[in-house]
């Protein structure tokens, strides 16, 4: 296989150049431990509080409401297990969505299955929820509202900052999961109204394995990991200096490229290419979607068959088919938008970056029919 | 995760395709689950002269019904009843256990048309089949 022609950029990004050029010395000359009180470990503490004031600048919040955690799943657990203690005088009740990551919904579900209340707000056919849905679902016992700012599997932009403004209203504390949002589309938490805001550094050209959580200041957030203290106490184990710099780098380089007008130009012209085959249809919101995201169902046919044809060709995608996971269900995202069993096993997600060109597109769009068209034939359920 | 040999069956599937005269057809599985095999049988004097086979699902959904077509394919019926779901897997040089099911589906796929093939010539398949053809695996196709 010669060219790579990746499509997959929600799973994980190239590292930025950016970011290798600025974590490189962290990981060669200056090793040092940011708690040491030597000018190699001050160096490293140098770097830490730095990448801190890039991401708050970026978030518009204060550096000392950004904490660096070990990833966007653990910004999540810690932001949603730590919230509900904060209120637990108030009630056990939780309101979230139905297309919400596995990080959110099966830390829900672990909240579920010990006492604690969980609303679904069902979303509709685009993937968005009613805000009246919402209103109706708040209960003087509620303590948390978590909704994803943008959806991981069919790019649709959530209305934070509305929800942000009710939650405020009804002394409701809100979370939400940025992953998918953050360096793609504004951010801002003061815009956005919230209280917690997980994201993770290699969905936007970091390392993996760093994430980060912003906590609005006089939330006085109990730590998931306890240890040595560092992040102000707040999260321990000796801090991740390479990662959080590659993270701090790649935001900056990310929030250089937007709005992006160049990836929504590509997903736009890949979204018109796609629809052309037949019976074929794009899944998430029309309009208020991430640009770098183009997500579909195809009748009659399954998603992994379609990731392997298209690897053949060298080109990387994502499917929220059941034989592309371990279990018999398609994705819980495709069948809340109301689409059947069999129709969700046929979807597609094509994923851009700054990285993608036209001719990356063209040469998908010329392959994609007739991998479709391979597999259609094949199928019983496919009668021309 | 998948072999060469699964790969190979995948990419090239071999008796794939519509059979409109076929002397029997059996078919298991559900969209809902994401796996339809459908087999369809050419059958002369008892022995199984052609085969084709329709499936959708996933890269060992599809490898698995190609080599179970080759399996039976010049086979007596009594011999193709034979091929188990581990001859399946084995002959593709093995299969990720997750992806098991789909070897058990083809063997299903076979004895399916099999059952349909006697129930056609007016015999009753329950001891000839081995199976009553009520068990979940088949989809109730039976």
């Amino acid at each position: 296989m010669d060219k790579i022609v990746y499509l997959d950029n929600a799973a994980t990004t190239r590292i930025s150049k950016r970011a290798i050029d600025a974590m490189m010395p962290f990981l060669t000359e200056d090793y040092g431990n940011p708690s040491s009180l030597y000018s190699l470990g001050q160096k490293s503490k140098v770097a830490l509080e730095n990448a801190r004031k890039t991401v708050a600048e970026v978030l518009g919040s204060r550096p000392d409401e950004v904490y660096f955690t070990g990833s966007g799943t653990e910004s999540i657990n810690w932001a949603i297990k730590s919230a509900i203690k904060l209120k637990q005088d108030k009630g056990k009740h939780i309101i979230s969505s139905n297309i919400e990551h596995p990080a959110v919904k099966n830390t829900l579900k672990y909240l579920g299955d010990n006492g604690y209340d969980i609303t679904y707000l069902e979303s509709d056919k685009h993937g968005q929820i009613s805000l009246d849905a919402l209103r109706s679902s708040l209960r003087s016992d509620t303590v948390l509202i978590s909704v994803m700012t943008a959806n991981n599997e069919i790019g649709t932009i959530l209305p934070i900052a509305e929800i942000g403004k009710l939650a405020r209203e009804r002394e409701v504390l809100f979370h939400t999961d940025a992953v998918q949002a953050v360096g793609h589309i504004p951010t801002d938490v003061n815009e956005l109204n919230v209280d917690l805001l997980s994201f993770s550094g290699h969905k936007l050209g970091g390392i993996k394995g760093v994430g980060a959580l912003y906590v609005k200041k006089g939330l006085l957030l109990q730590p998931l990991i306890h240890g040595g203290g560092q992040e102000r106490g707040k999260r321990s184990g000796t801090e991740n200096i390479p990662g959080i710099v590659s993270l701090a780098a790649a935001l900056e380089d990310a929030v250089g490229h937007m709005p992006l007008r160049e990836v929504t130009r590509l997903r736009d012209k890949l979204i018109s290419g796609v629809l052309k085959i037949p019976r074929t249809h794009l899944t998430g919101d029309p309009i208020n979607r991430l640009p770098g995201i183009a997500s579909f169902v195809f009748e009659c046919i399954e998603g992994e068959s379609l990731l392997l044809l298209l690897n053949q060709h060298g080109i990387c995608a994502s499917s929220g088919s059941a034989c592309s996971s371990d279990s018999l269900d398609p994705s819980h995202v495709l069948l809340a938008l109301g689409l059947s069993h069999e129709t969700a096993h046929g979807s597609l997600r094509l994923s851009l970056s700054v990285d993608n060109t036209d001719e990356d597109i063209d040469f998908t769009l010329e392959k994609l029919p007739g991998i479709v068209e391979k597999l259609r034939m094949m199928s019983p359920l496919w009668n021309g | 995760m998948y072999s060469e040999k699964v790969m190979e069956h995948f990419t090239n599937p071999r008796n794939v395709g519509n059979m409109p005269d076929a002397d029997a057809v059996g078919e298991v599985g559900n969209a809902k689950c994401g796996d339809i095999m459908k087999i369809f049988l050419k059958v002369d004097n008892d022995v199984i002269t052609d085969v084709r086979f329709q499936t959708f699902g996933c890269g060992a959904a599809v490898a698995t019904s190609s080599i179970a077509t080759e399996m039976v394919k010049g086979k007596t019926i009594s011999d193709a009843l034979s091929i188990t779901n581990k001859a399946v897997a084995d002959a593709l040089d093995g299969l990720p256990s997750a992806k098991m099911h789909c070897s058990v589906l083809a063997e299903q796929a076979i004895k399916a048309a099999i059952t349909d093939y006697y129930e056609k010539q007016g015999i009753d398949p329950t001891s000839h089949v081995g199976c009553d053809m009520q068990c979940e695996g088949c989809g109730g196709s039976h």
